[in-house]
């Protein structure tokens, strides 16, 4: 094999070539790379939908009118009506904003626990690293929507539109796959000479931490919480489809899927634009996610 | 090996009781009023109120609570559901439907992920590969709450090719719409694994070997480099196992299918607590016993691992 | 099926009396997406039964791939045979039908690789990946196939080889690992054996042992014997016939005793210098100037002349020097040659 790989390396750029960082080296992957840019631009398109919703559309997502009840599409209401003769476009629309909230804060919560997890377990190794592996994998000891169903449906109590409790549910359910990412990159970066020689150096354990392990582990740890972001939007609506998510008058896709399935045989068409809607945004931030990882890790192509 | 089980059923032991603290903590820990929280936003009238009590004895301390929970699952006791129920009656009542549902899910699943993985992984960077690459990642897209209604009314109310809902005894052919749905929550990761673990072998040098003692390509991937891409694949049957679950909540939800998912998701729906955390438990359990099987599996697909 | 015999003599061109090997201006690259990797520029080269031929050369010169597209084994892409003939007893190995090119492989030429545990396939027994050859090229039981393992274990000197035929690779130490390829490349009697490496990634006294395995059962079977190395030391020991590699070209090519006698080419003499002695102690050890060439860009001409103290003006112009006969079964690929021998 020895040839082959002599092969590769004569082949590989020179050392000036090699002197661009990961970071740019992944970069100038990622511009030439369809895949990031349709997902990027979906990720836009999808965050304007969910913070300025007026933009596209007029409609009102509250104002129902039961005469409009199944409604098929018409020039007012593209996706026609729902059987509360509510503007299906709309209330898609409008429902982009729940999914994204519950997405990003949900996310946010797992990356910051799993930052936690993950870097403790990671830098201090020893016991710490056993005692922290140990509650991760009792963690992944809980198929992630069992333990949801339990978590939210003791939250459900409360009389807001849920989107704390489900937040919190999200969040508190899915740092695991965080935590291991990080552990692992950051057991990987450690050993590196690097590491070792600003130990010697006497650089101390906290700026080792921030200005060495953290930067280098951080590529990772920003591609599992693009696609994390994804499965959450997922999982969100799976709760408020199962009704110990979203309620009462939140507007939401997994609320509207719920609805809209009891009378998929009457009227099809508010059963099938929030899914649409739905699978799109799981699809932009997996894809995302999927894109940088290539671009960091190109060996797997 | 010995070395290896014991080591894994001490792990698996205390996950054990971890896992189900963690449910039983998820239910009850800190909670103003865990009665309210086991019947939802319905009323609890004083004698629920007094059964619950004494049936979770929430009048003891947490650690005896959590002490009688894990009695009672140990023995079979789960009690009864809002309705009145026996609830280790109604799990083994759903059991058989539910079951067939996930088998003929996972043969779907793993037939479709592992030919077509090893397909895509030999042709590497081809149109073929390039096409299951988008494809899988179109279906990890997909939560179940797309896919199970949309296909319900494709497949079953447009194009009538299936019945839109199972009878009490399902039979396989009504239970195969579901099962595809269900499997397809699973094919995607399935798939990407099986074919860059192809991919990886590919490059070993056994391979090499194989080909120099003049066996057929054919031989190659089947026998040699099939069985090495599998250990990787194996250990995902048991996160998968997870995915399953939750997808046949939804699934059984969604197609009428009275099994375990059903009933699960009908006690969501009426706030019944302990038919919940009764069915949860058991999940639970279940998905551990099988992740130490699968790791066992594991150790008598790759060697190294068995005399370590 | 079982009668490969039959099989074998009806390979097309097939005669008895032509070299039992014969490479001749093999050319071999490699295309990738950055640019043409010209791994092989015209090697030639033959082999004798009972002969042991030492290919010689830095790492990437072209000795593995050539051993390689000799195999039939190259991946592709993306590796290509552009040019030459590789010929087993007079048939074309590279004109041959896949199918028929398989029944060569184990049968006729077998390879033995450098690293033993990587080369083993780490999820079957040994006894399987032996049995194998057995089972697939000659239709045997399962029982009778088994026995021939345990037999071919017993041969390479592998102790207790009955019950060690179900251990699996990882099982067994780096020199026994060794003596399992060894036994699978030899499971079928072939006529030639490929050692690429064989023994660079065991301990010194275990290479010995390995080396002498080798020549040993080259002897009994009469076994021509291609040894890919990058040691002079073990070349000088067992090879007959040594030829050295450079860039994807054989530049020398003479019996063993010649070369360490007086080498003919520049490359072999630099490579001769730079081996550590014992008589020279203390003085400073000649080691070759440079590195050898990217071959996405071979340079014109002598593809050594970067590097060469005799270089003048005629060796960086197209054409290459060519396979100059510097003495009787001796060629060197350099215009300078009686300078180099010090005539």
């Amino acid at each position: 094999m020895s040839d082959a790989n002599l092969i590769t390396v004569a082949e590989a750029p020179d050392v000036s070539g090699r002197s661009r960082s990961l970071a740019g080296d992944a970069w100038a992957d990622l511009r030439r790379n369809k895949i990031f840019w349709i997902s990027a631009v979906l990720v836009v398109v999808i965050l304007l939908m969910a913070f300025v919703p007026s933009l596209f559309t007029s409609a009102d997502p509250g104002a129902c009118a039961l005469s409009n009840k199944h409604k098929g599409p018409s020039g007012g209401a593209i996706f026609g009506y729902d059987f509360q003769g509510c503007d299906v476009f709309a209330r898609t629309i409008y429902g982009t904003r729940a999914s994204i909230e519950v997405g990003i804060l949900s996310t946010l919560m797992a990356g910051l626990l799993g930052l936690i997890f993950g870097l403790s377990a990671g830098y201090f190794g020893g016991t710490t690293d056993a005692v922290l592996s140990r509650v991760t994998d009792i963690m992944l000891g809980v198929p992630f929507l069992l333990g949801a169903v339990v978590f939210s449906g003791r939250l459900s109590g409360s009389e807001d539109d849920g989107v704390w409790a489900v937040t919190l549910t999200l969040g508190v359910l899915t740092w695991t796959s965080a935590a291991r990412v990080m552990r692992s990159s950051v057991i990987a970066v450690k050993s590196q000479d690097y590491v070792a020689a600003g130990r010697m150096l006497g650089a101390s354990p906290g700026r080792l931490m921030f200005r060495h392990i953290l930067p280098n582990s951080m590529a990772s740890f920003i591609v599992v919480l693009t696609i994390l972001l994804g499965t959450n939007i997922a999982a969100e609506a799976t709760l408020s489809y199962l009704g110990v998510g979203l309620k009462g008058d939140a507007v939401s896709w997994g609320l509207q899927i719920a609805e809209a399935q009891d009378y998929a045989r009457i009227a099809a068409h508010p059963l099938i634009w929030p899914s649409v809607f739905l699978a799109a945004t799981v699809l932009a931030f997996i894809m995302l996610g999927d894109a940088i990882r290539d671009a960091f890790d190109p060996k797997l192509r | 090996m010995f070395r290896y089980i014991v080591r894994r059923l001490l792990q698996m032991i205390l996950t054990f009781f971890g896992a189900t603290f963690v449910v039983f903590a998820l239910m009850f820990a800190n909670q103003d009023d865990p009665i309210q929280a086991l019947v939802g936003e319905k009323q609890a009238s004083d004698s629920l109120r007094a059964a619950l009590t004494e049936r979770y004895h929430l009048d003891e301390g947490f650690l005896t609570q959590y002490w009688y929970y894990m009695k009672g699952l140990l023995t079979g006791d789960l009690g009864k559901s809002l309705t009145g129920r026996d609830i280790s009656e109604m799990l083994a009542d759903a059991w058989p439907v539910t079951i067939r549902l996930a088998l003929l899910a996972v043969l779907i699943a793993a037939a479709i992920a592992v030919t077509t993985g090893v397909y895509a992984g030999i042709r590497r960077g081809g149109l073929f590969d390039n096409g299951t690459l988008l494809m899988t990642l179109l279906l990890l897209a997909m939560p179940i709450v797309v896919l199970a209604p949309l296909a319900q009314l494709v497949f079953a109310m447009e194009l009538r090719w299936f019945p839109a809902t199972t009878t009490k005894d399902a039979t396989p052919y009504e239970l195969l719409l579901p099962a595809i749905v269900l499997a397809t929550t699973v094919i995607a990761t399935q798939l990407r694994v099986t074919r860059t673990s192809v991919v990886e072998n590919l490059r070993a040098d056994y391979v090499r070997t194989a080909r120099a003692k003049g066996l057929a390509p054919r031989r190659v991937t089947w026998v040699h480099v099939l069985r090495n891409s599998l250990i990787p694949v194996i250990t995902l049957i048991g996160v998968d196992l997870g995915v399953l679950m939750s997808g046949a909540i939804v699934t059984e939800e969604v197609f009428n299918i009275p099994g375990v998912g059903f009933n699960l998701a009908r006690g969501i729906r009426t706030e019944d607590g302990p038919l919940v955390v009764g069915f949860v438990s058991v999940l639970v359990i279940i998905f551990l016993v099988v992740n130490l099987a699968v790791d066992l599996l594991y150790a008598a697909l790759d060697p190294r691992i068995r005399y370590e | 099926m079982t009668d490969i015999k039959a099989t074998m003599d009806a390979l097309p061109g097939l005669d008895h009396r032509a070299p039992l090997l014969q490479i001749d201006d093999l050319h071999v690259e490699f295309r990738t997406r950055d640019g043409v990797a010209k791994a092989v520029n015209g090697a030639s080269f033959w082999l004798s039964p009972g002969e042991t031929l030492a290919i010689l050369g830095e790492s990437g010169c072209g000795k593995s791939v050539t051993a390689q597209a000799i195999m039939g084994i190259l991946e592709s892409p993306p590796g290509h045979i552009t040019a030459g003939e590789i010929r087993y007893r007079g048939v074309d190995l590279l004109k041959l039908p896949e199918v028929q090119r398989r029944k060569v492989r184990a049968n006729r030429i077998a390879m033995i690789f450098q690293d033993a545990l990587s080369a083993l396939n780490p999820v079957y027994t040994v006894g399987f990946q032996l049995a194998e050859l057995f089972r697939v090229h000659r239709g045997m039981s399962r029982s009778d196939a088994r026995n021939r393992a345990v037999d071919l274990l017993d041969q390479v000197k592998i102790p207790g080889a009955r019950s060690r035929v179900n251990d699996y690779p990882h099982q067994f130490s780096g020199g026994m690992r060794q003596r399992v390829m060894i036994a699978m490349a030899l499971a079928l009697d072939p006529e030639v054996l490929i050692a690429d490496e064989p023994t660079t990634a065991l301990d010194v006294t275990v290479q010995a042992q390995i080396m002498g395995l080798l020549a040993e059962l080259q002897r009994q079977r009469n076994m021509g014997l291609i040894l890919i190395t990058h040691d002079m030391g073990v070349v000088a020991d067992v090879a007959d016939r040594i030829s050295v590699m450079y860039a994807g070209r054989v530049v020398e090519e003479a019996p063993v005793h010649d070369i360490y006698a007086r080498p003919g080419h520049p490359y072999t003499r630099a490579l001769l210098e730079s081996i550590p002695r014992l008589d020279l102690k203390g003085r400073q050890l000649n080691v070759i100037r440079g590195l050898p060439p990217a071959l996405t860009d071979i340079p014109r001409g002598c593809a050594f002349n970067p590097r060469c103290r005799y270089a003048k003006d005629p060796c960086r112009q197209d054409p290459a020097p060519p396979a100059y006969a510097i003495a009787p079964h001796r060629t060197a690929r350099c215009h300078f040659f009686r300078e180099v021998l010090g005539e």
